[in-house]
């Protein structure tokens, strides 16, 4: 018997939960200034992220997936990709979406129960939300495809949960990318819980980077509360595969500090030591760490920008709330470019009778 | 002009567009160095090249998806399913994502796909090889349904599909895959979508049909001639959205309809049109509507498939019964 083939995965991070650089820093982490932007968008989207739970609880906004705990995954992704890649994401990620230009109205609007949240003015070409598990992998090989075909020098990046590695889909994508050697990089944000169900009754598997191995992909696992970390890791994978060298796995390994959805209640099935430990480890703690060390971050400052924040929140959900809902004719007007006629008999019905059902909020 | 089978006008359509469309792309299992199981796609591999004229991995859900990513960031897919009873696993991205992506975007992202695959039995092919479910995706809003019966219309639908700004589900009778050449012009020329193509002019009953079984339903209409019954016969070829007007029309002149389609007839296409007739033609009903089918069963293995679909018989004798008292 002799041994065909082996795999490594190995396992980036830079920072300390403490804020300890670990070893040299990637060069954009001499940049203060581009940290605290990081910094920034991290605190942007929590803070976006605790009042759209309470716009939940409060009945003014439907179903939504928070983002605690995840915020560094998610900005590191999106400080390393550029404007004119491609973005397909699940629905937890507003740290990306919010660092690539969608609007904290739109991202209301979504989960307030209206499709023009999806119509992202900026950026025009990223998919929108995606709800069934692991579909969004194969839109992003699509679009990696198209790149290829046209020799454009762009990149997809499709993100997928803990819980999505789990769907043939996912592999399946995967191996088309790396069939086709597609410029992707997967990146599962593995949070440790899909739902109910811990990733040790997900999976066997040792890792959830290797899962790209049998498709010929290698795969990296990174500390997902580390910003440096992932955006040092994404930068190198979307590089490789810009110039021709292919898809790449990226273990962003998280944890969800929240309920699964404003729906859910994770004290059900899930220990709250486990989550007192997690909140030990969260992203933001030494992100903050570093930069107070550098004398460029203090209480105040924090503070500043928390209060900056709250004004842009407490903005967008004015917009939001003050955005009258769509006619009746939102549920045709889009569904086809050359809509059948009996469409416009069905229009005109829903017109009659709008109002008549049981009310809407 | 080139008398071609209708698998050719298919490969000839496809040639067209990719010739004159730079954003065609045609893939999926075997369409490539192959040129398809069943040849729809020869020698477009040799003319265009791998990128334009891909094969893919074997995976038909991963095939509507990438159909969907590549559609949505400005391509044309055109992919091939190599079997209707390989659809299913497609649905998930059929209809989740490829029939609604301009819906949920309103209209910033759209899906000019064109999915095309085998259609019904009738060619002694394995198990899961003869299905006809276009009802399933038929019910879905969002998508179009079209399925040609002849070579020149499988040329012009084919092309109008391609060009449709929205998921088009083209549906290719393989019974009548190479039954009959016909004359098609290759001259780029596309066959509107969305009307119904009334094949034979009649006033006595109204036969509304489409795909492969067209043929017998045209066999059928020349043994009522025979026998003194005028039948219409009108070739759906949308099969999703109906074209009610030219269906309502015909049935005001006949009287009579007979709907035919070798799909089972449970929840059919056929329960829509006749619920169309009676929901807005049912006092020009001179009898009950027909229906002929296949039976709601799974279609059997081939020895038994010629009993299935219905044979021209069938047909004949439902026509005769709207006539009958």
């Amino acid at each position: 018997m002799r041994t065909v083939a082996e795999f490594r995965i190995e396992y980036l991070r830079h920072l300390s939960p403490q804020g300890r650089p670990l070893e040299e820093l990637p060069a954009f982490a001499a940049d203060n200034d581009e940290l605290l932007k990081m910094f920034a968008a991290m605190l942007r989207a929590r803070t976006f992220d605790a009042k759209a739970v309470n716009l939940q609880r409060t009945g003014k906004l439907g179903t939504y997936a928070p983002c605690l705990g995840q915020e560094a995954a998610h900005v590191g992704v999106g400080a390393a990709m550029r404007p004119e890649d491609c973005l397909a994401i699940v629905y937890r990620e507003i740290g990306t979406l919010f660092w690539r230009g969608v609007s904290m109205t739109e991202v209301l609007l979504y989960w307030g129960g209206d499709e023009r949240g999806n119509n992202f003015a900026v950026p025009r070409h990223d998919f929108p939300w995606c709800v069934p598990i692991a579909t969004q992998t194969l839109h992003a090989a699509g679009a990696a495809m198209a790149f290829k075909i046209r020799k454009e020098p762009r990149c997809a990046v499709a993100y997928i949960g803990d819980g999505g590695t789990s769907e043939g889909t996912f592999y399946e994508a995967m191996n088309l990318a790396g069939a086709r050697q597609l410029p992707i990089v997967f990146v599962v944000v593995n949070n440790k819980w899909a739902i109910s169900v811990p990733i040790e009754e997900q999976t066997a598997a040792e890792t959830l980077a290797q899962k790209g191995i049998a498709a010929g992909i290698p795969g990296v696992q990174v500390d997902g509360n580390d910003v440096i970390a992932v955006r040092d890791c994404m930068s190198r994978a979307l590089e490789k595969a810009r110039n021709g060298g292919g898809p790449t796995v990226v273990e962003a390994i998280s944890y969800r500090l929240s309920d699964h959805t404003t729906a859910d209640d994770a004290s059900r099935y899930r220990n709250e030591a486990e989550v007192a430990e997690a909140w030990k480890v969260e992203p933001m703690i030494r992100l903050r760490k570093l930069l107070e060390s550098r004398g460029v971050l203090d209480e105040a400052r924090e503070q500043a920008m928390k209060a900056e924040f709250t004004r842009e929140v407490d903005a967008a959900v004015q917009e939001y709330l003050s955005t009258p809902r769509q006619s009746t004719d939102a549920m045709f007007d889009h569904l086809y470019a050359n809509p059948p006629p009996y469409l416009e008999a069905q229009k005109e019905l829903a017109r009659r009778y709008a109002g008549t059902g049981r009310p809407s909020h | 002009m080139p008398k071609v089978t209708m698998v050719e006008a298919i490969a000839m359509a496809q040639a067209w567009e990719l010739a004159h469309d730079p954003s065609v792309v045609v893939l999926g299992e075997d369409v490539g160095k192959s040129g398809g199981v069943f040849r729809a796609t020869s020698g477009l591999f040799e003319r265009f090249g791998a990128d334009r004229v891909q094969d893919t991995p074997l995976a038909e859900n991963m095939i509507a998806g990438m159909c969907v990513g590549m559609a949505a960031q400005g391509m044309r897919p055109v992919a091939e399913i190599q079997f209707m009873g390989f659809l299913y696993p497609a649905i998930d991205q059929i209809v989740n994502h490829m029939s609604r992506l301009r819906h949920r975007t309103r209209g910033r992202l759209s899906c000019p796909v064109v999915i095309r695959t085998p259609h019904g039995g009738g060619i002694h092919a394995p198990e899961h090889h003869s299905e006809s479910v276009e009802s399933m995706i038929a019910h879905v809003p969002g998508i179009r349904v079209v399925c040609p019966s002849s070579p020149a219309r499988a040329y012009g639908l084919l092309l109008a599909s391609i060009r449709d700004p929205d998921p088009v589900l083209f549906l290719e009778p393989t019974r009548i895959y190479r039954l009959a050449k016909q004359e098609v012009a290759d001259d780029g020329v596309a066959a509107p979508l969305d009307v119904c193509y009334i094949l034979r002019e009649g006033e006595d009953v109204t036969i509304v049909t489409w795909g492969a079984i067209t043929t017998d339903v045209l066999q059928a209409a020349e043994q009522l001639a025979a026998q003194g019954i005028s039948a219409e016969v009108i070739d759906l070829a949308t099969v999703s959205p109906i074209d009610s007007e030219t269906i309502l029309d015909s049935v005001a002149k006949t009287g009579r309809l007979v709907i035919v389609h070798e799909a089972a007839r449970n929840c059919g296409v056929g329960a829509e049109i006749a619920a169309i007739v009676a929901e807005h033609g049912l006092h020009d009903l001179l009898a009950p509507v027909q229906r002929v089918t296949g039976f709601d069963t799974v279609v059997p293995l081939y020895r038994l498939e010629n009993d299935y679909i219905p044979s021209v018989t069938r047909i004949v004798d439902a026509a005769k019964a709207t006539l009958a008292g």
